[in-house]
């Protein structure tokens, strides 16, 4: 990924959090995941890039995190199921957001959630990594583009 | 007079989000949907006045939905609510027939906003 890319992946992500006007939030240092590397939490949002790039966007929280986080948007259900289809929609709305960047034809997947699998850069490759940190918990975006 | 609204979006929270619009005296939601398929269906049994579609969405998406729904009432007001954010696919979906078209993400008054746009016109 270029310079410009990473920025635009960055910018996505704060302003998608900076968006909740939640003084909690706060978007950390970005940093380069290397090979061997790992990041995860309970559950991970991710989505699948195709088209003029390749690759993936994921996000991973802890569940305790999306509870909480569903009941301070006024959300009532705070269900596997929701946690689920929040952190998909994250997901989601961050790697759509990436077009106003990369344009209409970076083609993005409907989302996919996993649970208790860790994110790590695929063989050879390497991943950059979005810290963001909500009240006690922490999360994190990560972005890998062939 | 209340407008009836229809919520097209394959995200929970979303409908949830875009339902409990507080302060909310211009529009009664009819449906609440998760694709594009059972928006058609949803369409032809509440006939609602707006819709709010998101446009990926599995089955049907809702840029075909938007068209669709059009066929059955080109009256229909529909704004597209999307993660989707590049100018082109704004662009597509005004040629499909959609009054408005929101980012993703909105606050509540931004999506109240855009209702109140797509209904004044």
């Amino acid at each position: 990924m270029e310079d410009n890319q990473i920025k635009s992946f960055v910018d996505s992500v704060v302003n998608y959090f900076g968006h909740l006007r939640d003084k909690d939030v706060s978007v950390g240092t970005p940093f380069l995941m290397k090979q061997g590397e790992k990041v995860g939490y309970e559950l991970s949002g991710r989505i699948g890039i195709s088209g003029t790039r390749t690759g993936w966007v994921r996000y991973t929280a802890p569940r305790v995190m999306l509870r909480h986080w569903l009941l301070s948007m006024g959300e009532t259900n705070t269900s596997g199921a929701y946690m689920r289809d929040v952190i998909g929609e994250v997901a989601n709305t961050i790697s759509g957001n990436l077009r106003r960047a990369f344009g209409s034809k970076f083609l993005i997947s409907l989302p996919e959630v996993t649970e208790g699998d860790s994110v790590s850069p695929p063989a050879g490759e390497r991943c950059y990594v979005v810290p963001v940190y909500w009240r006690q918990y922490q999360s994190a975006m990560v972005i890998y583009l062939h | 007079m209340m407008l009836k609204l229809m919520i097209v979006d394959d995200s929970n929270v979303i409908r949830r989000k875009i339902e409990r619009l507080h302060g909310n005296s211009l529009f009664k939601v009819v449906a609440s949907v998760g694709d594009g398929a059972e928006a058609l269906a949803a369409c032809r049994e509440h006939r609602p006045d707006v819709v709010t579609m998101d446009i990926t969405m599995p089955n049907l998406d809702g840029l075909e939905a938007t068209e669709k729904l059009l066929a059955i009432d080109s009256e229909l007001r529909i704004l597209i609510v999307s993660a989707l954010s590049d100018r082109d696919t704004a662009l597509r979906a005004l040629e499909c027939g959609a009054r408005g078209f929101l980012c993703k993400p909105f606050s509540e008054e931004h999506i109240k906003n855009a209702l109140e746009e797509v209904i004044a016109e």
